[in-house]
């Protein structure tokens, strides 16, 4: 288990020393945070790793999942899907279903948090139960809504306004809503498997596992097989790419067990790159954080050509790693890249494909906005400063007014 | 040392007609967070003036002009907020309506955020000017946001907390000298670098 003071030498003492600061302020609470699954996806990630670190802070800090079947997960899809803007018919079962599982959980589960902190639609109708524990309930939205499907935005904006707080990853994302929104962008682990320095060798040695040339140079786009990630999309801008410089293409990822999609579209995927052995299809188990790190690491250009995105969590990996990525302006990409200043933002595949042979073409070019994508992730999207957003966000339940004095 | 959390309120504007009824509405806190959050995300290179408004009106709508008017109110000549609210508003208002009705793209929205403010004690206290000066080298950023930034134009003093502080220890011309900095032109890092020359400059019993 990482300790806190490891990350004195990455963000300063100063920086962990204002986290146990605040913290104290916390003394004898307890979080209890739930979410739909323990394993692959943003979300299981970031809580893996914040969770011990809060303990370390001495807030006592719960995990619990919930329970579904794969009926529920189906719904809890269409329902993401829906919500970025995908249109996508419902029937009136389907939405009694999904309160159903969540109330067969809510009478399972035991609700003995002082607040509790409940991660995406998955598991928002616990809320409930809040009537009879009078605790502090917080909702954490770690999607895109901008523009969301009214019928399941309507649903669930009936449980949404009854929690205490809602919490949003992008300022885009804020809705009218009755209850106080806040804004808490994610954060990646520098000392996590997936983003901790490697030595050259480790990292030689798995690319080449994968049969990739590391003499030449390596597009990659390191994401979950996704339609709204539009791997096939990236495919097309290689292909147009690969006309006018040489570049292999690694699509690599895995899948959340939340997610019943992911084999689809990796077949498709794998249809459109059939026939060209330079694009390198690598369906990853959930245990391969340290072969994307390396993967990451290896790259020329790292690309995250995302249609909808929450955050975009990959695009800070590939920028704290110091590569210059281009990225679909979406959801939280804008937030960690300043257009040719810390990154590309794009809109098409053509103009994908300009600027991916713009960068290959120039790597001077590259490697500056590389450097200054590391930077600003350093200040603001390393896991040290998204704990300390919770533990303000914890505090704020607790406290009212916009300026919070604490004189002792 | 001070600590912020966004807030969002769910307000957003797609011309400058609707950012100026939007700034004459939101909170106090939200034309701070406006006018600070750059210098907060940016600790060592700022890329852009720290004003939120001026940023959107010059990269989103394309007007430089009035972009640069906005960027130019000299903040730390102001010692409370709604002052400096009134001074954006004069700024639209002189400066003609031509544009002032024309969309953004939509997706491209100004969208209006205010912020929560943590205040906490720090838990080194100097008792002379050399302590001082070894705790500045070390001390968390965030300190700088009370001391420096909040104390004039959120606590309404005429003077920031260090420049208070060696009042009272007898360093005057110190006092004067750090009160002198316009800490808008500079980063973080810079502005606490500055503060440690000016200690090892001015400083009579460093």
């Amino acid at each position: 288990m990482v300790n806190i003071n490891n990350y004195i030498d990455i963000v300063g003492k100063e920086i962990i020393d204002g986290l146990f600061i605040i913290s104290e302020k916390l003394e004898g609470k307890m979080i209890q945070h739930i979410n739909s699954t323990s394993v692959g996806g943003g979300v299981a990630e970031i809580l893996t790793r914040m969770i011990p670190l809060l303990k370390q802070l001495n807030v006592e800090s719960r995990w619990d999942v919930i329970k579904g079947d794969e009926k529920f997960y189906a719904i809890t899809k269409a329902f993401h899907n829906a919500l970025h803007g995908v249109p996508t018919k419902f029937k009136k079962e389907e939405f009694e279903y999904f309160v159903e599982v969540n109330m067969h959980n809510s009478n399972e589960m035991i609700f003995d948090g002082d607040l509790i902190f409940v991660h995406d639609p998955q598991p928002i109708c616990l809320v409930e139960k809040k009537i009879k524990s009078k605790k502090k309930w917080a909702w954490r939205c770690h999607i895109d809504f901008t523009n969301p499907q009214n019928d399941v935005m309507t649903f669930l904006e009936k449980y949404i306004e009854q929690y205490d707080c809602s919490v949003f990853s992008a300022p885009a994302f804020s809705r009218k809503l009755k209850i106080p929104q806040v804004l808490v962008s994610p954060s990646i682990d520098p000392l996590s498997d997936k983003n901790k320095e490697l030595p050259e060798e480790t990292i030689r040695n798995i690319v080449e596992k994968y049969g990739i040339d590391t003499s030449r140079p390596i597009v990659s786009q390191i994401s979950r097989f996704d339609y709204l990630k539009d791997p096939v999309g990236v495919i097309e801008v290689y292909k147009k790419v690969k006309k006018y410089n040489d570049c292999q293409l690694v699509l690599a990822g895995g899948g959340a067990t939340d997610d019943p999609e992911g084999m689809k579209v990796l077949d498709e995927v794998k249809e459109a790159s059939a026939g060209d052995e330079d694009i390198h299809i690598l369906f990853l188990p959930p245990s391969s954080d340290i072969e994307i790190n390396a993967l990451q690491r290896a790259s020329t250009i790292v690309l995250q050509k995302s249609l909808k995105e929450g955050f975009g969590l990959t695009v800070a990996e590939a920028l704290w790693k110091g590569k210059p990525v281009i990225a679909g302006a979406v959801g939280g990409i804008p937030l960690q890249i300043k257009h040719q200043y810390s990154g590309i933002l794009t809109y098409t595949i053509d103009g994908t494909a300009f600027y991916l042979k713009q960068l290959l073409n120039e790597p001077n070019f590259a490697k500056e906005i590389g450097l200054n994508g590391k930077n600003h992730i350093k200040d603001n999207f390393l896991i040290t400063r998204h704990v300390r957003d919770y533990l303000l966000m914890f505090l704020s339940l607790l406290n009212e007014g916009d300026v919070i004095y604490f004189d002792n | 040392m001070e600590y912020y959390l966004p807030v969002l309120i769910g307000r957003k504007a797609s011309n400058i007609y609707e950012l100026i009824e939007g700034i004459k509405a939101v909170p106090a806190a939200s034309i701070y967070y406006h006018t600070h959050k750059f210098l907060k995300q940016h600790h060592y290179l700022v890329p852009e003036p720290p004003n939120d408004f001026a940023y959107w009106i010059r990269n989103v709508l394309t007007q430089p002009k009035l972009s640069e008017m906005i960027a130019g109110i000299n903040i730390a000549g102001y010692n409370n907020l709604e002052d400096l609210r009134k001074k954006m508003l004069e700024i639209f208002n002189s400066n003609g309506i031509a544009g002032y009705e024309i969309n953004c793209l939509k997706g491209f929205e100004f969208q209006f955020m205010s912020c929560k403010t943590f205040w906490f004690k720090y838990k080194y206290e100097p008792v002379n000017l050399k302590e001082f000066y070894e705790i500045l080298q070390k001390i968390d950023i965030s300190v700088f946001y009370a001391s420096i930034f909040s104390s004039k134009l959120r606590m309404g003093k005429q003077k920031n907390d260090f420049s208070e502080w060696f009042d009272t220890i007898g360093e005057t011309e110190l006092s004067e000298q750090v009160s002198k900095i316009d800490p808008y032109t500079l980063t973080l890092e810079g502005l606490r670098n500055k503060i440690l020359n000016l200690i090892l400059k001015y400083g009579k019993h460093k």
